[in-house]
């Protein structure tokens, strides 16, 4: 297969399947106990330098307990994949914790608008980028969960977020079309945020899985926040609900309410009022520092967090909305 | 003739451009209200996919997210990312509603920066799904208000692709064979594209416009259909649906 075009954007992870499964090989296959203090998995399997992925879509079932340990213990120098990266993004932007930035969507945070703090950090020039799509960043997780180099897809050909980015148009040896090759993105550690998981990893979640199953199978180290432990009888009763399975995962850490103020599908909807709150704070300095010493620095942990934020009665109201439970008259 | 403002007038158009029984993917804001209006006029049917995986929701009001639990809601599936966009890669969807900061004469979308791209004046959020989409659905259709700020001659950054360069250059570039923009939808006019050179062309001008005043508010020189239209306004139930049961609180109709 002769290369037509090669993007000229960065890879900033390698895709050779033979040192993936190299790392592969020395995980552990024993059914052990996993349980840690979220802040103790952070420290353990999250390293400066680490390339991060992060669950979820938008603010939507991502472990944002676990991106504000990440920005309270000041990591730093990580790559980060942009994948509809929306609130995450706008807290690891916060922490200055990355700097080479795989972007399908970054900095905007949807119907909502653009965070101030993550397109000023982007525009600095402290963050190396490289362009993609949300499908592209979706076929580089499944050939890494595939273990295979790539996958060829059919779309960026003839753009500039092509050219910006580091995959490859090449001729198809079958149909003579041209196909472009998506590397496999292998991440060095990911977090993914869940609503049930057993002591060794067994994880379910409801709801749309965006690219979590490929990203759990394609990551090296894999820290589960669950808004509740259950037994492992109950994860063995239904397996067929199972998501992903315990030889994945490196830490589980049972985080409630672990992706407020994002949604968490059938438990509670985002918090319209703060996630409007950050992104104006956001626009004084002054006023983000000491929104920023409020919420994240001054919190000991998500508890912290929350009980800043209308502790239980919020908690109430938003599960409320995400039930839509006022058109039940 | 009813009061109506020109985002109510674009959600409307586009709307009627969804027939009965065919699938689009959307995104936030006011392509979902043009789905959501299509289901409730002339097309029950139709199929909305969201990328981020809600296939054929019953949406109970606008999401706030492509993600969020509305986009799901008593759906067929809540899937992942690669079902609904290996959907359209297979040739599945019909229809996808984009925007863009720029967009040229050929229809191609900047989402990305202004200036130079490891430099940027401004950086905007990229691709999304906007590429996937235009890349994979069979007719691309673009909403967006107009003014020569956004309708230029060249695009700071081509994020994601229309007709490209014009002529065949699309399917010369390797993207699906079939596939390409469709229709513009603008505050002003409806555009389609020449078949030929692929050219942007005026085929409808709304109430209050003239083709002058919409060749004034683009950046680029648009050709002009052999026969143009008046663009029929919205109907007082279409009004009536979009603010009272669509978008209460004029999230998107009210900007």
């Amino acid at each position: 297969m002769n290369t037509v075009e090669a993007g000229q954007g960065v890879l900033f992870t390698d895709p050779d399947p033979d040192k993936a499964r190299q790392f592969f090989r020395t995980k552990n296959r024993k059914m052990i106990r996993k349980v840690m203090e979220l802040k103790d998995a952070i420290e353990k399997f999250v390293h400066d330098g680490d390339y991060l992925a992060i669950g979820g879509f938008g603010a939507n079932r991502t472990p944002m307990a676990a991106c504000h340990e990440i920005v309270r213990q000041g990591r730093k120098n990580m790559g980060f994949a942009g994948h509809t990266a929306t609130h995450d993004m706008e807290v690891l932007s916060a922490g200055e914790v990355y700097n080479r930035l795989d972007v399908a969507y970054v900095i905007g945070l949807e119907a909502r608008g653009l965070s101030a703090c993550s397109r000023k950090y982007v525009e600095s020039g402290k963050v190396e980028v490289t362009e993609w799509t949300n499908y592209s960043l979706t076929a580089r997780l499944k050939a890494a969960a595939m273990g295979v180099p790539f996958v060829p897809t059919r779309n960026v050909m003839g753009t500039d977020t092509f050219k910006e980015s580091a995959s490859k148009i090449v001729e198809c040896p079958y149909t003579g079309k041209k196909v472009v090759l998506m590397p496999a993105l292998y991440p060095d550690v990911s977090v993914i945020h869940v609503h049930e998981c057993d002591v060794y990893g067994n994880a379910r979640f409801k709801g749309i899985a965006v690219s979590d199953i490929d990203l759990a199978n394609a990551t090296k180290r894999l820290i589960i926040t669950t808004e509740r432990l259950v037994n492992h009888d109950e994860i063995a009763r239904d397996p067929s609900s199972t998501r992903i399975p315990y030889f994945l995962v490196d830490a589980v850490c049972e985080v409630p309410f672990g992706a407020y103020p994002g949604t968490m599908p059938y438990e509670y909807f985002s918090d319209e009022v703060h996630l409007k709150e950050w992104l104006a704070v956001e626009k004084d300095p002054d006023e983000f520092k000491a929104f920023l010493q409020k919420n994240i620095f001054g919190c000991k942990d998500h508890e912290g967090y929350i009980a800043v934020n209308g502790g239980a009665k919020k908690m109430r109201d938003l599960r409320a909305k995400e039930l839509l439970l006022s058109r039940e008259v | 003739m009813a009061d109506f403002n020109t985002m109510e007038l674009m959600i409307s158009i586009a709307a009627r451009e969804l027939e009965n029984g065919a699938s689009v993917g959307v995104g936030t804001g006011a392509p979902c209200a043009a789905a959501m209006l299509a289901q409730k006029t002339a097309s029950p049917d139709l199929v909305i996919m969201f990328e981020a995986g809600g296939i054929r929701p019953r949406l109970p009001e606008m999401p706030i997210s492509v993600g969020d639990s509305r986009t799901f809601y008593k759906a067929s599936m809540a899937g992942s990312m690669g079902d609904a966009m290996e959907a359209c890669s297979r040739g599945f969807v019909d229809y996808t509603f984009l925007g863009g900061a720029q967009i040229d004469i050929y229809g191609n979308l900047n989402s990305t920066v202004i200036g130079d791209h490891k430099k940027p004046k401004v950086r905007f959020p990229g691709s999304g799904g906007a590429n996937d989409f235009a890349s994979f659905c069979w007719k691309m259709m673009v909403m967006t208000p107009q003014n020569t700020k956004r309708f230029v001659e060249k695009l700071d950054f081509l994020t994601t692709p229309g007709w490209l360069e014009g002529g065949n250059s699309r399917m010369e570039s390797g993207l699906p064979e079939g596939t390409g923009p469709y229709k513009i939808i603008t505050d002003m006019a409806i555009m389609d594209f020449e078949p030929e050179s692929k050219r942007m062309r005026v085929i409808s001008i709304h109430p209050g416009h003239s083709f002058e005043n919409v060749q004034e508010n683009c950046g680029f020189q648009l050709l002009k259909a052999g026969h143009i239209e008046q663009t029929a306004p919205p109907t007082d139930e279409e009004l009536r649906l979009l603010r009272e049961e669509i978008d209460p609180y004029r999230y998107v109709i009210g900007r």
